[in-house]
């Protein structure tokens, strides 16, 4: 129904990716701007302050912020060249619909009819939950409260679930399970005081590159760093202790490690006894999980195990960082948990430099999982399934309880459904899924089955690409609002420009088809502001309080740190906005004098027991292979693939593989591979570096169509969070056929266009005009 | 003459390349950047290490310039090359110990770092030490880096019968580390080599075909 009806020449020509080069005007507008716009960057999870250039209502550049108290001027290089995804030859400006031979430019009007005609008839012929809506964490915390009340009370589905489920849920539900709340334990300053720190599952210097500072700070202070990784990332480069464990192997590691706390009484049985519940279950459950049992699982000596344990238990201060590596399992819970286990066995939380932090990976990942943009969650991080949280919620609506519906599916449990024949209908903003979830073609099956699939993107992604209806949204730049880092700071967004063509606010395309569809009544908002304030008074009472925040005090702050709930009576039992209080200051550390967000204030051990992953090599497959970041890009690449500067840093995915594997499969650096697994087959090239286990190949996934790292990997999910299993697979590799490499050769040149009339050397031949002078 | 001082701690490079970005968004050199980042080797490691010029405090690049075009300021910043008398010969390209200089065909012209005159000139960082992520370029006093920091600035640079003393520091890390960058040499013995047989991956593969040699690009 939906195939995409375009050659991929013509996809190029007319949508990209374009690489794009120069500013608007060219350099000359470095130092002739307007005006200079405090903001954030959109690009990862840490959410750097920027200031970014502004002349003519376009963005033309950046500038540091040196006074933003996070990044204090730093930046990686994707906020350096963000700018550039502003006047981009590729931006979509006008709505469409696809016709057999391309796409159409439509009005704005016939684009909403059209889509609130098909959600009518589709949930008309097959039922509500037919219709389902995917969205994503890139965007403020505004749109992302608006989106769960807009899937829930406009489109009156069940079915609303978000990119974040392939991103922060484990560490989401393990820390719910673990600490009663979900958020990291700690703000960023408090790396630096920590003694030890172990890094397992993250590759902080290309994924979160500005904690590489904090974490030098902290061994300026004496700390040492224990890094586990399958890959000798450039952060594990200079640790005091490398653990180069095999995939899908941490759990054992983890549970080896309290292990030999437990024996060797490096455990806080103080803190134990009046902080917690359920130690002793765990201690038996790794009872017989010496260092010699892991080390068989794991690779790792066991007297690495050993000393990593004894590094942990015996410092003074510790942090546990961890990010997609462990949690990108169908054992992501029990990888989150068995994190917090250490940290609570030891007391060696909710102290200055002591915590156990997930690192946030997309732009707005701890915000946007917070305020009902997951299938199962109200505002506030609250249970869609729990009847007072449906009521305090439905009181802040103005909607009967019954109105809001119940628990959906998760993000790939939609796509199962939509290849199943059972979800008809999409709506999706801020999500290229094709790119993004495992097992690409299953998913490009999926696409292709919707009776009616309506897009809101500012780019037209491979995802969009088979939509039937595309609607123009907006960039980060073009929309203001909140949102929250890693750190658990909420940060103000702001607006330098508008957007351009006749692309329109996210907000306001949804509060349009919320109108047409009837239900305007509940969506009256005339400014993102108001958004706010309605989400302070819904998320009061909740884990994720927001309620004594305001953007004033954001702004004047640089950031508040959520919780901040009400500190008056009047606020805490008010219904209206006007009268919440803002007194609170904020929470920069979480659980200090060892207080947990359980009910009886207690953290909460939680046993795990050893198994394997959804997959595991054997004869057919032998190799584990498994996906990561460059620095360069960001998640699907729909807006950094189109950045040239990025793009020329790293252009195309390679298969990292170690020179012992290289040499049994007589493979040399730059040789064409073809990589199989079960779901699939890619053809790239080969970078033989010693810097991975002998065993195990590595893709970054930031690619899409047959680049993409997800043709390759599977849906198995994590029984509690549905996160899928990007990070093992089992998988064969070898040399490509001639034939093969033709393929990849041709793939490869047809990946990006570079921008057409692009001044020679970007901009140099200017410079040759002007020095010739 | 200011005394914040430039440093460059190769260790703790990622090698993102925010420097070269940064740097590349300059209006006096639009698009190219001056600093320069290297891979040691990539196949042994993921070592990485920027370089900016070092400001010599008599530099060589000025003392073979047959044309005169490149000067030292009293603040000890080494100018990129005049224009106007740049005749393109590329004589500093080859004599400057550290590498840096380089010749751009396209304008005729060496360009090289000049620690961001436009900026350190009024009192801001450098871009590249703005934006490094991990402060591998650091821009501070002496006091500053000693008290806050570890290693051992050093300036003094000897190639040679040639001593070289410059304004960047180049930080040398405290005491011996001896780093071994074969992760194998990181796990459990069972893993050395000809002891892997336990997993024993590739042994139902078929036969490799030859590496046919003329078919593929760059070898390793």
């Amino acid at each position: 129904m939906a195939k995409p009806p375009l050659s991929r020449e013509d996809y190029l020509d007319l949508y990209g990716p374009t690489l794009h080069y120069s500013p608007p005007g060219g350099f000359r507008t470095v130092d002739d701007y307007d005006d200079l716009v405090d903001t954030h960057c959109c690009f990862c999870g840490q959410q750097c302050g920027i200031k970014l250039k502004v002349k003519d209502n376009e963005v033309v550049g950046f500038e540091p912020r040196y006074d933003f108290p996070f990044n204090r001027g730093k930046l990686c290089p994707k906020g350096i060249k963000r700018y550039l995804q502003g006047s981009h030859p590729d931006r979509l400006l006008h709505p469409m619909r696809r016709t057999p031979t391309g796409y159409q430019r439509i009005t704005w009007d016939e684009a909403l009819s059209e889509t609130v005609s098909k959600i009518q008839e589709i949930q008309a012929k097959y039922g509500r939950d037919s219709f389902a809506m995917l969205s994503g964490v890139s965007l403020t915390n505004e749109k992302s409260y608006l989106v769960g009340k807009f899937a829930r009370l406009a489109l009156q589905t069940a079915n609303l679930d978000y990119n974040g489920r392939l991103c922060m849920v484990s560490a989401g539900a393990g820390n719910k399970k673990a600490y009663g709340i979900d958020r990291s334990s700690n703000h960023w300053e408090d790396i630096t005081q920590a003694k030890v720190i172990f890094i397992i599952g993250t590759n902080i210097a290309e994924c979160f590159p500005i904690t590489t500072d904090y974490i030098w700070r902290a061994r300026d202070n004496g700390a040492k760093i224990i890094y586990a990784d399958p890959r000798m990332v450039p952060m594990a480069r200079t640790a005091d202790l490398f653990l180069p464990l095999r995939v899908g192997s941490d759990s054992a590691l983890l549970m080896a490690m309290l292990h030999v706390l437990i024996r060797d009484r490096l455990i806080d049985e103080e803190f134990i006894r009046n902080h917690t519940v359920g130690f002793e279950d765990t201690a038996d459950a790794v009872s017989n999980a010496t260092p010699e049992w892991a080390a068989e699982i794991t690779g790792v000596p066991a007297d690495k195990i050993e000393l990593a344990a004894r590094w942990y238990g015996e410092a003074e201060t510790g942090m546990i960082l961890h990010a997609r590596g462990l949690e990108h399992q169908t054992k992501g819970v029990d990888n989150v948990v068995s994190c917090a286990n250490l940290a609570l066995a030891t007391g060696k939380i909710g102290k200055p430099g002591c915590g156990h932090s997930t690192i946030t990976g997309q732009g707005n990942g701890q915000g946007g999982r917070e305020h009902g943009h997951k299938c199962d969650q109200l505002p506030g991080n609250r249970d869609i399934t729990n009847p007072e949280h449906r009521e305090y919620i439905a009181r802040v609506w103005g909607c009967p309880e019954e109105e809001i519906p119940g628990k959906g599916l998760t993000a790939q449990e939609i796509l199962n459904e939509i290849h199943a024949g059972n979800i008809k209908g999409l709506l999706s903003l801020c999500f290229n899924p094709l790119v993004s979830l495992p097992d690409a073609n299953f998913n490009r099956e999926a696409l292709d089955k919707l009776e009616h699939y309506t897009v809101i993107d500012f780019f037209l992604s491979e995802t969009a690409q088979h939509a039937d209806i595309v609607l123009p949204g907006s960039l980060h730049e073009e929309d203001e609002g909140t949102s929250t880092s890693g750190e658990g700071r909420v940060i103000k967004i702001n607006a330098p420009v508008t957007p351009p063509g006749e692309a329109r606010r996210d907000w306001e395309i949804l509060l349009d088809i919320a109108n047409r569809l009837g239900r305007g009544k509940y969506f009256g908002y005339t400014s993102t502001r108001e958004i706010f304030e309605e989400l302070r008074l819904a998320s009061r009472g909740g884990t994720a309080d927001y309620s004594g925040i305001t953007w004033e005090k954001v702004v004047d702050t640089q950031g508040v740190f959520w919780p901040a709930p009400q500190v008056t009576e009047r606020g805490k039992t008010t219904m209206s906005v006007a009268e919440l209080d803002s007194e609170h200051p904020g929470t920069p550390r979480l659980y200090e004098g060892g207080r947990f967000y359980h009910a009886d204030g207690k953290a909460r051990f939680n046993a795990v027991k050893w198994r394997e992953s959804g997959e595991v090599v054997d004869d057919e497959y032998p190799i584990w292979f498994t996906t990561g970041r460059v620095v360069s890009q960001y998640l699907s690449g729909t807006q950094t693939r189109r950045i040239g500067p990025l793009v020329d840093q790293f252009p195309h995915p390679k298969l990292e593989m170690h020179p012992r594997m290289a040499k049994q499969l007589g493979i040399r650096t730059d040789d064409w591979v073809t990589i199989q697994t079960r779901r699939g087959e890619v053809i790239i090239q080969a970078n033989v570096v010693n810097t991975i286990r002998p065993d195990t190949v590595f893709m970054a996934y930031h690619w899409g169509g047959k680049e993409s790292a997800n043709l390759l990997t599977q849906r198995a999910l994590d029984p509690v969070s549905k996160i899928p299993e990007y990070k093992v697979s089992a998988c064969r590799v070898r040399l490509a056929t001639p034939e093969e490499q033709a393929e990849g050769e041709r793939v490869k040149a047809a990946s990006a266009r570079t921008e057409k009339n692009l001044p020679a050397g970007y901009g140099l031949q200017e410079r040759r005009q002007e020095l010739r002078r | 003459m200011s005394d914040l001082r430039f440093f460059v701690d190769p260790i703790r490079c990622i090698g993102c390349k925010a420097c070269m970005q940064a740097c590349s968004e300059c209006a006096t050199h639009k698009g190219k950047s001056m600093i320069h980042l290297e891979h040691i080797e990539r196949g042994s490691s993921t070592q990485t290490a920027p370089m900016v010029c070092m400001h010599c405090d008599l530099p060589t690049c000025a003392a073979v310039c047959p044309a005169d075009a490149i000067k030292r300021t009293e603040d000890g910043i080494v100018q990129s090359s005049q224009a106007p008398r740049c005749i393109g010969c590329s004589n500093c390209v080859n004599a400057c110990p550290f590498g840096v200089p380089r010749y751009y065909p396209e304008i005729d012209q060496m360009l090289k770092c000049d620690m961001c005159y436009d900026r350190t000139s009024i009192g801001q960082k450098p871009m590249c030490a703005s934006v490094c992520p991990s402060e591998a370029l650091f821009y501070g006093t002496l006091e500053e880096f000693q008290a806050r920091r570890k290693g051992t600035p050093t300036n003094t640079f000897q190639f040679g019968a040639q001593t070289i003393t410059t304004k960047v520091f180049i930080v040398l890390p405290e005491g011996e580390i001896g780093l071994d960058m074969d992760v194998i040499s990181h796990m459990d013995a069972r893993f050395e080599p000809d002891a892997f047989d336990h997993l024993d991956p590739f042994a139902h593969l078929e036969p490799l075909p030859q590496a046919q040699p003329g078919l593929t690009g760059g070898r390793l």
